[in-house]
């Protein structure tokens, strides 16, 4: 059953099929038996997912999950919808095909640090650049879990684990500040632990048109458990939540991002600098040179500090939707090729007849 | 005074920028369009701009034409037109003794014989003598044939090939009204360079007529081709046209990921320019993603495609393992180059079978076939098609380079003639029925493709090992014994045709065998041994997996097997481990398509030997 009623064309769901039934949690969730370690980050994440999509309003037959290798990407089995748990790093190869093809789908995909960051880094540029419409959500936890704890690619330096014993060197790479370089439309961070702000971000990421990058700080609680503590502990004051049009300052109003003599951003004291100084946030802004800035305020070691929320909103054609409006020019009034257009292709512009 | 010949091979070589590619085109599609049977070999440099008269620069064009059905561009070349000493240099062993040589004299500068390796000047020092040399001053006679357009001297140098192809359509006594259509057309933007080429070859023609340096002049007859509308065609063509017609007889959109990569970018090119028939190229930023979004597509009901070449198709080998554990449709098309690695791109070979068949990890059954000629390849794409989309499985075509840029006619098919293909969606359950992705047609063990949007079959695919009907993740050893031996099964079980024992004489004793593209040169060879009243059988094995049902009965009836491959015997291991016969390899691995004459002559040992074991 589907509805008549339509989205805005600028929307992430235009063009998927909305449900005329309210479905619920429960639609969503498949009879899979979830196995991820007990405690680990990726239950929150599932849970905020189940919930949403039934508000999202669209056909449940129309959502598809897409993900690659590791403990993020089991994710589609336990979504009850089509899905596909793919090949290392290569989820969103798959889901460009996709979602060029399908444009009645809404097409998520979930995937890891090592999968998006390491394996998969080509593929995460390649699509953020040309902003295929799908929803990314890139679960951080800063270690291998299903090789059993080997670091990863936003690992600190230093990090000891059982390929690293004398502690990596390896300089992680900053998801946010990544995507940013790659010309992504949306980027976004949230916390497993967030379940209100995770919906949030999502809901705001489902709805936008291009690719949507969502970094999600997740808990491994086997490998490398508390990752996040240092950033989300009670006596923090470290999460730097960006809100549209708010000033940019820490939880407790303490501090507020202002921008320093040499052009970076800086924490400083509002009650030092004044509420005047402290930047507002506009995600929209054309230019992600405020949006980057940003994203370096992440702490590169053990995370004490870093902004979560919308870094980037903008809009922009997206790849899939040009290449669609292409065919179609091509096309003009005839829908399908015939046996006569067919024909004619193949006999070209030069024949010659032998009697 | 004329004289009738039955068959000649032509080669223009020269320098990358003389435009030898499409004088030699344009000299085919005319013997084509007369009603001579063509086959035509190009050959250019994997430099794009190599330096002037280098040897690394040498590009060139060759065409047979004949009286007669042929089967390969020809190995030893009538007429040799080289444009400077490097082609000389080049392609001078090709040329048979007495045959002709056509050159540009003002070439021979002391620099561009030294570019090409020569101490002394080949026109002058006597080392030509037995070839008919034809050493004409093309610059000079171009240049007074074209001085009334006021042209620079670049643009003048530029017109020599057309004097070429004029002198040599007047010694081959063909019809010039085509050539100059054809320049009228291409050069419709600028008149003063149309009417020089037109009067350059003219020239060409005139020269001939008017000289004596021709003793005599050749006619070659029509072939007695099959009646009906013909075209031009070469093996990418043939390969973009015949995924368009399976797209259009499945009703499935067509869609190609790709990653530039020579010589597979120019089916890229052709099905880039056919977006009015719903094709959508994708231009992937790898080799990978090129495959992962095919996969992807046909995940979504399309028909998913992806074109490449040796190194490419070893960067695909982990998402083929992906369709064939998800048993989607996917149609890999390899467009083999020489190898290993990098190799040699813009040259020919067959040396990915053994990687088309066991380059994946695990037990990873996958169809494959492979044409034999530039015009079989539209057969082979629908089938290929066909195949990928009625099995649910992912199909490898084998092409080659020398496919690919090979042309020939082609009687141009009824698309309303050709079978439907019938992608068989699963269709929504009765209420309450429970939907098993992986339960099988019992009698050819294809799954249901069931794709996203139909309610009530909603399900998840992946790599890990499924449950045998429902489809789940499953560990249980006995499971995993059962669908590895499942999807072995479900691809044997794919029909294909027998294959068919040629040998008119019923007397042979040896059987060649072969597969893709060196059917040309063995099917030439094969004439030759019988031409000299010597009996032998020929095997073409179109598809490679699975294998034709009757091909070991076939090999097994006590003849001597010879399988002459542009590898080291790929096929024959194959042969060998499949049906424990005695299966000889033949190898030649130069990057070019076998050499008919060498071949025959080792044909004509193995059956003078099979005689005498009798």
């Amino acid at each position: 059953m589907t509805s008549e009623q339509t989205r805005d064309p600028g929307d992430g769901l235009s063009g998927v099929p909305l449900a005329v039934t309210p479905l619920n949690r429960k639609d969503f969730t498949s009879d899979q038996e979830v196995r991820w370690c007990p405690g680990c980050g990726d239950y929150a994440i599932l849970s905020a997912v189940q919930s949403l999509l039934p508000g999202l309003g669209i056909l449940r037959e129309n959502t598809v999950v897409i993900s690659g290798i590791g403990c993020a990407s089991r994710f589609p089995y336990y979504v009850n919808s089509y899905g596909m748990h793919s090949i290392h790093g290569r989820a969103l190869t798959i889901a460009t095909g996709l979602a060029i093809t399908r444009p009645d789908l809404a097409i998520m995909i979930a995937t890891g640090d090592g999968d998006a960051l390491s394996i998969g880094a080509n593929h995460l540029i390649h699509t953020l650049r040309r902003n295929v419409n799908l929803t990314v959500l890139l679960f951080n936890n800063r270690i291998y879990g299903l090789t059993k704890g080997q670091y990863s690619p936003t690992s600190e330096l230093g990090k000891v684990t059982r390929s690293s014993p004398l502690g990596s060197v390896d300089t992680p790479v900053n998801a946010v500040s990544l995507a940013l370089g790659a010309e992504a439309t949306f980027v976004a961070r949230s916390i497993d632990s967030d379940r209100s702000h995770l919906t949030g971000v999502l809901r705001a990421a489902f709805e936008h048109r291009g690719t949507s990058l969502v970094e999600i700080y997740q808990n491994c609680p086997i490998f490398n458990d508390g990752a996040w503590d240092d950033l989300t502990s009670p006596d923090s004051d470290g999460v730097i939540e960006l809100r549209q049009g708010a000033p940019i300052t820490t939880p407790s109003g303490r501090l507020g991002v202002i921008s320093g003599d040499d052009g970076s951003l800086q924490l400083a004291p509002i009650n030092e600098v004044g509420l005047d100084r402290v930047l507002v946030h506009d995600a929209h802004r054309e230019d992600p040179t405020q949006a980057f800035a940003l994203s370096r305020l992440t702490d590169s070691g053990r995370v004490k500090r870093s902004p979560i929320g919308i870094f980037r909103q903008v809009s922009r054609p997206t790849f899939d939707d040009l290449g669609r409006q292409q065919l179609a020019v091509a096309a003009g009034d005839a829908a399908r090729p015939t046996d006569q257009s067919v024909q004619a292709l193949l006999a070209g512009e030069s024949t010659w007849v032998l009697a | 005074m004329s004289e009738q010949v039955s068959r000649v091979v032509v080669r223009f070589a020269g320098d990358s920028g003389d435009g030898m590619q499409l004088t030699g085109g344009r000299f085919g599609a005319d013997a084509a369009r007369q009603g001579n049977d063509i086959v035509t070999l190009p050959d250019y440099p994997a430099e794009i701009r190599a330096p002037q008269g280098s040897l690394n620069g040498v590009s060139s064009f060759q065409v047979h034409f004949a009286d007669v059905d042929i089967v390969t561009p020809g190995d030893d070349l009538d007429v040799l037109v080289a444009m400077n000493p490097a082609a000389l240099k080049v392609h001078l062993p090709s040329l048979r003794r007495g045959g002709v040589l056509i050159t540009d004299t003002a070439e021979y500068t002391r620099r561009n014989l030294s570019h090409a390796g020569y101490s002394s000047n080949p026109l002058t020092d006597g080392s030509l003598d037995q070839w008919q040399l034809v050493d004409l001053d093309l610059t000079s006679i171009t240049s007074d044939a074209v001085q009334e357009f006021g042209l620079g001297r670049k643009t003048v140098s530029r017109s020599r090939n057309m004097l070429a192809l004029g002198l040599v359509s007047w010694l081959y006594s063909r019809d010039l009204t085509p050539t100059r259509q054809w320049i009228r057309q291409r050069f419709s933007d600028n008149p003063r360079v149309r009417d020089a080429n037109l009067a350059a070859l003219q020239g060409g023609w005139n020269y001939g007529e008017n000289t004596e340096t021709f003793v005599v002049r050749y006619e070659v007859a029509p072939a007695g081709q099959s009646p009906g509308r013909y075209r031009q065609i070469s093996g990418s063509q043939a390969l973009a046209l015949g995924l368009i017609a399976a797209s259009h007889l499945s009703g499935l959109p067509l869609f190609l990921g790709a990653y530039p990569i020579t010589p597979a970018s120019d089916l890229l090119h052709e099905l880039a320019k056919r977006k009015s028939f719903g094709v959508h190229t994708f231009q992937a930023e790898d080799e990978i993603a090129a495959v992962g979004a095919a996969l992807g597509a046909s995940f979504g009901g399309s028909l998913g495609v992806c074109t490449t070449s040796g190194p490419g198709f070893a960067l695909k080998q982990e998402m083929i393992n992906l369709a064939v554990m998800t048993e989607l449709p996917l149609v890999v098309i390899d467009v083999q180059r020489a190898g290993p690695s990098t190799g040699m791109p813009t040259k020919t070979e067959q040396g990915d079978l053994l990687q088309a068949l066991w380059g994946r990890n695990g037990e990873s059954p996958v169809p494959v076939i492979a044409p034999q000629s530039p015009a079989d390849c539209f057969d082979a794409a629908i089938e290929a098609s066909r195949i990928a989309l009625t099995s649910r499985t992912p199909v490898v075509l084998l092409a080659d380079a020398y496919l690919a840029n090979g042309s020939e006619p082609w009687l141009i098919p009824q698309i309303a003639e050709l079978r439907p293909i019938d992608p068989n969606f699963a269709r929504p359950p009765a209420e309450g029925g429970v939907f098993e992705p992986y339960r099988r047609d019992p009698a050819t063990l294809d799954r249901p493709w069931a794709i996203p949007g139909t309610p009530g079959l909603e399900h998840r695919l992946g790599g890990l090992e499924k449950q045998d009907g429902l489809g789940n993740i499953s560990y249980d050893p006995e499971n995993h014994d059962k669908m590895v031996r499942l999807r072995a099964e479900h691809i044997a079980r794919i029909p294909v045709p027998d294959a068919i024992w040629d040998d008119p004489s019923d007397a042979a004793r040896v059987v060649v065998v072969g597969w893709g593209s060196s059917w040309g040169a063995i099917t030439a060879a094969v004439r030759r041994v019988r031409q000299m009243g010597l009996p032998i059988a020929q095997v073409q094995v179109r598809h490679l997996n699975p294998l034709p049902a009757n091909l070991g009965v076939l090999l097994r009836r006590g003849h001597r097997v010879i399988v002459p491959e542009v590898n080291l015997g790929q096929l024959s291991t194959v042969l060998r481990a499949k049906y424990l016969v005695d299966a000889q390899p033949w190898s030649r691995v130069r990057g070019r398509p076998l050499s008919v004459t060498e071949l025959t002559e080792h044909l004509l040992q193995q059956v003078e030997e099979a005689q005498s074991d009798q």
